[in-house]
């Protein structure tokens, strides 16, 4: 068993309404970004866990998101592998 | 009848729904979260909160609670179940409803009465209420925008699973009259079998004169109308 650190990231999915984004959005055009057309907000997870390797890893993740972090009817997720954890702590 | 009041950590409308049971005359106990077995109950409600802080999704770590597996079960038995606010946003989590509640499109909590149309009057929740009939009845969320996937969407209205819906004073689905940017201003919907209703108002706090609205009252004495005609079971 080793350690590994996954980010998950959750994101609205394309085309349904992110008020979040759309606010946030227009703070940055009243702050003079005018060049900024769109913005979508998700959110990000980071997961310490122990599997036999980073294939494994990976796959739990997946699993976590289908059942938990995520909502099919409303969001995607993207699982990467930031790293093996060396050692306790971190 | 005896109905079960399901309390999570954070749920805050839970006497309300306690009362309003009471009131029309029905047994009712409060089951917590981690307690099993609902076998000796009628009718099972999820009443509206915060639970778990809205953490991750609204009702999205509620719906993990052991009591679930048996919610889930009484459901599939065609036990009734009502889903109120948090309660309808954890029933979605759990699969027991189609599609999802998100953020109010106007980005800010919504706490006022609101008029509802009766678009069925033939469930086991509204058999005291006509079609087409206006409630006035309060609500209080921050994520009551209702969203899925077109397929579903077309299902809901198709199959005439659309209980409640958000209308302006002549009974028109308006969008002024549309609190929170759901689809086809939709308040309450049942799954395909009809046994369970969630909707984003609070019936529960529309039941005394002096607090603005007796409109809740006809779900409650409805449930017990359509449970004593069916079971003939425990008064």
């Amino acid at each position: 068993m080793s350690q590994y650190r996954i980010e998950v990231r959750v994101k609205p999915r394309p085309g349904l309404l992110d008020p979040q984004g759309k606010a946030i959005h227009h703070s940055l055009n009243s702050l003079g970004w005018e060049g900024v057309h769109d913005v979508r907000v998700g959110k990000a997870i980071y997961i310490d866990l122990d599997a036999a390797d980073e294939a494994a890893a990976l796959e739990a993740a997946g699993v976590m998101c289908r059942k938990l972090l995520a909502n099919p009817v409303t969001e995607d997720f993207e699982v990467t592998m930031v790293g093996a954890l060396e050692g306790a702590g971190s | 009848m005896k109905v079960a009041v399901v309390t999570f950590p954070g749920s805050n409308c839970d006497y309300d729904l306690y009362k309003a049971v009471q009131q029309v005359g029905a047994e009712v106990e409060f089951v917590w979260h981690r307690e099993r077995g609902l076998q000796r109950f009628e009718a099972v409600m999820l009443p509206g909160g915060f639970s778990y802080g809205d953490y991750l999704r609204a009702g999205a770590i509620a719906r993990m609670s052991p009591v679930m597996e048996d919610v889930v079960a009484f459901a599939a038995a065609g036990g009734p179940v009502l889903g109120i606010c948090n309660g309808f946003q954890i029933l979605c989590e759990a699969g027991l409803l189609p599609g999802a509640l998100m953020r109010n499109d106007v980005l800010r909590f919504r706490s006022h009465d609101v008029l509802l149309r009766v678009e069925r009057d033939d469930t086991l929740f509204t058999g005291d209420y006509e079609k087409g009939q206006i409630l006035r009845i309060p609500i209080a969320h921050g994520e009551g925008n209702f969203e899925a996937d077109e397929e579903t969407l077309r299902a809901l209205e198709g199959d005439g699973r659309v209980v409640f819906r958000y209308v302006d004073a002549n009974g028109e689905a308006t969008e002024a009259s549309n609190p929170n940017g759901s689809w086809h201003n939709i308040a309450g919907i049942t799954n395909e079998a009809g046994n369970v209703l969630g909707m984003m108002p609070h019936p529960e706090r529309a039941m005394e004169a002096l607090l603005g609205s007796t409109d809740g009252v006809g779900l409650f004495t409805s449930l017990v109308a359509s449970l004593s005609t069916t079971a003939g079971g425990s008064a």
